[in-house]
């Protein structure tokens, strides 16, 4: 029988710092994908908060909290945290996502000017507020953008291109650090 | 000269920079041309096409002339305007245009010839003979006219691009910009005032009036200072709006290293932004118009307003004498301030016969200035009034021939500026750019209270707009001085009288143009390059239309202006194109078997954005066929390992899952049993084949679809919008999972022997039958096996969640290793699938059929597809087609080479006797020689003809057999045993 060491998609990369501004990677233990079959999103937002104790989010926003969280993905919802409860199942498509996306967390006290740089969206906190998401780009990648609080925020990108995409938030990261210190 | 006591630079610290090579002291605050000026350094560069000396002309962005390179290396930036320039403490600027130096330019020999020179001279002059276009035309042309010139060295300096949003952004932070900003701010609303300039207050820093109680700039400062501590204004100083494009998005450049020493790897030179406004205000001003007479354009001779900001904002007059000549009142200005200044004034030449003006120095009415004289800057000026000439002896001479309101902006979406007699200048049309509203100058207020009262105004009308409540503001204050002015475009006189000081177009080029029957003036434009250098005719166009109307005699109006586009100003395409700099070009796709690869010493190809081993090197090979042909012989006499991760993997699940297959795919999958994989083929509407790849159905209602690298996105871009556009009724999800799992081929008569051990279940052949599939345990690890096979041999490919990629692939291998067997790249496996004919995009390469490729079989004749109609078109059937064919070689030389064409033995190689093209080609190590793979007119049928393949590029010819696609193993009893 063969033993596999598992290895997370930033490893020897991340974190890194400028000043205040963090780039870390959070490792969850599952993401989830759950698209509602027709006519199921009711009962699906049931068993969701039966089984983990959210309801589905509207377009745009989460539901639950640190560990346990219900994201808005477009055309899916993602359970960030648990592992999907079996009912899930009877009311969506269900497709494992853990090791296909990574869940970058940013945090400081200049994020904005470093997602001015990064995203074609309006992320400012005044804006884009505790709870919110957004899907859109980082530069060439696509990504979802999920706000936390007024100094952090989360980014989820494909696992293959996490590198290019750590590779662009450390940029713009270090060139928001380098504006102030000139 | 400094002027004692002079200018708001007064009690800076002295700071010292390089001027071609020579050092230069200015003061903190200074730019170039401030300090240039202060040192009575009045020559900086030399003009475009005739290499005439020239000086600065004016204090701002739209310099024409003063252009210089700052840097030097990787690091030089030429064509940065000596107006706009900061100075610090070690700043290297260098003149340009000139050789062997600024004083003796050798090339100022086309300023003799310059009679022969005129406009339409190359149009004319280097027609014939055709072949001296390319090669002698253009590198001559090239090299006598220009501008700075690049270092050639790759750039080192960081760029950076950011987006911006707010409900109003203030263009300009003159004194209409910063009250309307302070109204909208007041007002609640979202406000980014961006300038051009370091130190903002517009005109205000470069005039001598107060408003209220307190000096303009001094206001100017306060104002900004209150706004800075409004959470809701952001002020972005140096940042010039280039552009206005669709709904609200304005281009804007910041300059943010320019100013100091390089002292930060990380910070960028510039930040390119893209600003998303609600509503914007054109608080952009006017700029001053020179007067074409005579020698209009020698050093020293710069406009009034200029002559006004370097005295008044940097204490500086660039000679010990100064006359003015204008044609309005505010000319006047310049002259009243230099005389409390203690400047000695040689002359006042006001063309108007009525003016009304006084002052401390002798005053001509009615008079123009008809010549001047100076090698290397001016010396002396003639005039001419009723009395008849005089020559008087002046450094400088300062012009004012009106203002032209910046209406740039407002022209970037092809709307036209509107003329205005009252001012003698063109005003923007309201509506020209949706959402801005110009004010102030920028609109046609030429008095600095209507300027703050226009600010209020227009920003009221915004806030109104928006559904705020405007405050109730009053504007503070100040100068109301009308404005009289009597248009005067050109004196008459010997010697020619510039327009375009930055492409050298002269007043007899323009009527040149007219005679000619260049009357349009967009013909008389492009006939003359008038207003097509970088200040994109800021100081001409208005002039140079009056003059084209005269002499075509038609009106201002009638005749028009041609069009600003964007960028009002130069924009580096290191900051438009920073997104694409160095890694930002794409972004990399890397399998979890890349660190991994990287030890093993593989070299890498780009697949799409993948990035896949090409071979694997081992001790004492030296080129890639030595690997390569290892690896192939490795997977059919052992085993090879080989990452393939990056096929596209859809997974499909829902009721209708089964509907969207057999629609997708030529062939059916809802009879696909659970537990078992299928090979299927897609078409594009047309008929043409759009992709292929393996289909495993895992349960009742779920599938996962395999995509060749390639076409993964567009696989799922065409299965998304079957789902949304052909049939929304269908209840089924899909949902890329290529990321999830990292999936590893096991290829070759040991495959099963090595998975003993690795995968727990066993793997016999009825359990694991060929093309079964099913989950599997690795561990504690939940994989997927699927037998399929791209080599032709006993094939596995094995998934794991991502995560345990780098861990498995280096078990694999390891356990290959033991077995004469190791890991293989896409060098090998390109040849194992040539060997047994499978094809990729090399062959389904977007012009080919099922029928070319011989599945037309594939096509269910018991169901819809789509493509199927198309594809049933007699051309798309047509057996003389184009089809898919082996080629081996039979002559002498043993070459096949992708690309070639294919040609009858006796037929001569060209193209209409052309018989088909070569997709895939390779040495193959199993077979001892050369086979390819590729299309033949009616193929399938010429197996055992001889064709004759010619690459016209390598120039190679081979004789070759047709032979049937399938190369090796023809039966496929190795992959099923």
């Amino acid at each position: 029988m063969v033993n596999l060491s598992p290895i997370s998609a930033t490893q020897g990369v991340l974190p890194v710092t400028y000043g205040t501004l963090e780039l870390c990677e959070i490792c969850p233990d599952h993401i989830t994908s759950l698209a509602a079959y027709r006519g199921q999103s009711d009962a699906l937002s049931a068993a969701l908060k039966s089984a983990h104790g959210m309801a589905l989010p509207a377009v745009n926003r989460v539901t639950g909290r640190d560990g346990a969280r219900a994201i808005w993905f477009g055309a899916s919802v993602v359970l960030v945290g648990p592992a999907p409860d079996a009912s899930l199942a009877q009311h969506a498509a269900v497709v494992d996502l853990s090791d296909g996306w990574c869940q970058l967390r940013l945090s400081g006290d200049r994020i904005d000017d470093v997602l001015a740089r990064l995203a074609p969206v309006d992320l400012r906190w005044a804006n884009f507020g505790r709870g919110h998401v957004a899907r859109s780009q980082l530069v060439h990648a696509n990504v979802a953008y999920h706000r936390l609080s007024e100094t952090a925020v989360d980014i989820y990108g494909f696992r293959s291109m996490v590198h290019s995409i750590v590779h662009e938030i450390t940029r713009a990261m270090a060139s928001v650090h380098a504006f102030g210190h000139q | 000269m400094r002027i004692s006591g002079k200018g708001l630079v007064k009690n800076a610290t002295q700071i010292a920079f390089e001027f071609d090579g020579a050092q230069v002291h200015g003061m903190a605050g200074d730019t170039v041309a401030s300090a240039l000026l202060a040192n009575d350094i009045r020559l900086v560069g030399r003009s475009f096409k005739y290499h005439r000396p020239r000086g600065i002309l004016t204090a701002g962005s739209e310099e024409p002339n003063a252009l210089i390179t700052v840097g030097r290396g990787a690091a030089q930036d030429p064509n940065v305007r000596a107006t706009q320039q900061e100075i610090y403490d070690g700043l290297q600027t260098a003149s340009q245009n000139r050789w062997p130096s600024l004083k003796y330019d050798v090339l100022s020999v086309n300023n003799l010839v310059s009679p022969f020179l005129g406009a339409g001279f190359y149009y004319k002059t280097f027609m014939w003979p055709e072949k001296f276009w390319e090669k002698l035309y253009e590198p001559f042309i090239r090299h006598a006219a220009g501008l700075g010139a690049l270092s050639m060295q790759a750039n080192t300096d960081k760029y950076d691009r950011a987006f911006a949003y707010c409900d109003v952004l203030v263009v300009g932070a003159g004194p209409t910009g910063l009250m309307a900003a302070k109204t909208a701010a007041l007002a609640g609303l979202d406000v980014i005032l961006a300038d051009e300039d370091f130190l903002l207050g517009g005109r205000l820093n470069g005039e001598t009036y107060d408003i209220d109680d307190q000096s303009g700039s001094a206001w100017a400062a306060q104002m900004v200072h209150d706004l800075s501590q409004l959470d809701n204004v952001r002020i972005m100083a140096r940042t010039t709006v280039t552009g206005a494009y669709d709904q609200g998005v304005y281009g804007a450049l910041q300059r943010v290293g320019h100013h100091g020493p390089r002292r930060n790897p990380d910070a960028p030179l510039e930040c390119f932004w893209r600003i998303t406004a609600k509503r914007t205000i054109l608080a952009a001003g006017a700029l001053e118009r020179m007067i074409a007479f005579p020698n209009n354009d020698r050093p020293g001779i710069m406009t009034a307003s200029a002559v006004r900001t370097y005295l008044n904002r940097y204490g500086v007059v660039g000679g010990q004498t100064v006359a003015i000549f204008g044609n309005n009142d505010n000319a006047l200005r310049t002259a009243q301030d230099l005389s409390d200044a203690g400047v000695h004034i040689t002359a006042y030449i006001d063309s108007r016969h009525d003016a009304n003006v006084t002052g401390d120095f002798p005053i001509y009415r009615g008079a123009t200035v008809c010549d001047t004289a100076g090698a290397l800057g001016l010396t002396s000026i003639t005039i001419q009034h009723a009395g008849g000439t005089d020559k008087i002896a002046t450094d400088i001479l300062g012009v004012s021939g009106g203002w032209n309101p910046t209406v740039h902006l407002t022209c970037h979406m092809n709307g036209r500026p509107t003329w205005s007699d009252d001012i003698a200048s063109f005003v923007p049309t309201p509506g020209a750019i949706p959402g801005l509203t110009a004010a102030g100058s920028a609109a046609g207020h030429m008095s600095t209270q209507d300027c703050l009262q226009s600010g209020i105004d227009v920003a009221s009308a915004v806030i109104a707009d928006l559904g705020r409540t405007a405050p109730q503001l009053s504007a503070p204050r100040a100068e109301g001085a009308s404005y009289q002015i009597s248009p005067l475009w050109a004196v008459a006189g010997k010697g020619r009288a510039w327009l375009d000081f930055q492409n050298d177009v002269t007043v007899k080029d323009i009527k040149q143009a007219a005679q000619e029957n260049f009357r349009s003036v967009e013909h008389m434009k492009r006939y003359t390059t008038q207003g097509m250098a970088t200040d994109q005719g800021k100081n001409s166009n208005v002039a140079a239309l009056a003059i084209l109307a005269d002499v075509t005699g038609r009106g201002i109006p009638e005749t028009g202006t041609t069009t600003f586009r964007p960028p009002f100003a130069p924009v580096s395409i290191a900051a438009m194109g920073q997104v694409g700099q160095d890694k930002g070009f794409a972004p990399e796709r890397f399998t979890t078997s890349h660190q991994a690869s990287v030890d093993r010493g593989a070299p890498f190809i780009e697949a799409g954005l993948w990035h896949r081993p090409s071979y694997f090197p081992i001790a004492g090979e030296t080129t890639w066929r030595q690997s390569c042909d290892r690896e192939v012989q490795m997977v059919r006499n052992a085993v090879g390992i080989c990452d393939v991760s990056t096929l596209g993997k859809i997974d499909i699940q829902g009721p209708d899952a089964a509907k969207l297959l057999d629609f997708v795919y030529t062939n059916t999958f809802s009879t696909l049993k659970i537990g078992r994989t299928r090979y299927g083929l897609m078409l594009r509407e047309d008929g043409h084949v759009l992709d292929d790849g393996t289909t495993a159905r895992l349960g009742e209602t779920h599938y996962v679809m395999t995509t060749t690298t390639a076409a993964a996105g567009l696989v799922m871009r065409h299965l998304d919008f079957v789902m949304q556009a052909l049939h929304p009724e269908w209840d089924v999800h899909i949902q890329s999972v290529t990321d999830h799992w990292a999936q590893f081929a096991i290829a070759g008569p040991k495959a099963r022997e090595l998975l003993r051990g690795v995968v727990d279940q066993p793997l016999d052949n009825e359990t694991w039958p060929f093309m079964a599939c099913g989950p599997v345990t690795l561990g504690s690890v939940q994989g997927r096996l699927f037998r399929i096979s791209f080599s032709g041999e006993l094939g596995f490919e094995l998934a794991v969640p991502a995560r345990y990629g780098d861990a498995l692939f280096r078990e694999l291998c390891a356990r290959a290793e033991t077995l004469g067997g190791g890991p293989y790249g896409m060098e090998a496996l390109n040849v194992l699938r040539i060997e047994k004919g499978f094809i990729t995009h090399a062959e389904i390469n977007g012009r080919t059929t099922a029928f070319d490729i011989g599945m037309e079989k594939m096509i269910s004749p018991k169901k819809d597809c789509i493509g199927k109609t198309m594809a049933a078109r007699p051309g798309l059937t047509d057996p003389m087609r184009p089809r898919l064919v082996g080629l081996k070689p039979v002559g002498d030389v043993k070459q096949i080479l992708a690309g070639a064409h294919l040609f009858n033995p006796d037929d001569e190689a060209v193209r209409v006797n052309d018989q088909g093209y070569i997709t895939s080609a390779c040495y193959s190590p199993t077979l001892g020689h050369s086979i390819g793979l590729g299309f033949l007119k009616n193929g399938p049928d010429r197996i055992g003809d001889r064709v004759k393949m010619v690459d016209h590029l390598r120039d190679v010819e081979t004789l070759c057999e047709v032979i049937h696609p399938i190369a090796f193993d023809p039966e496929g009893g190795r992959l099923r045993g």
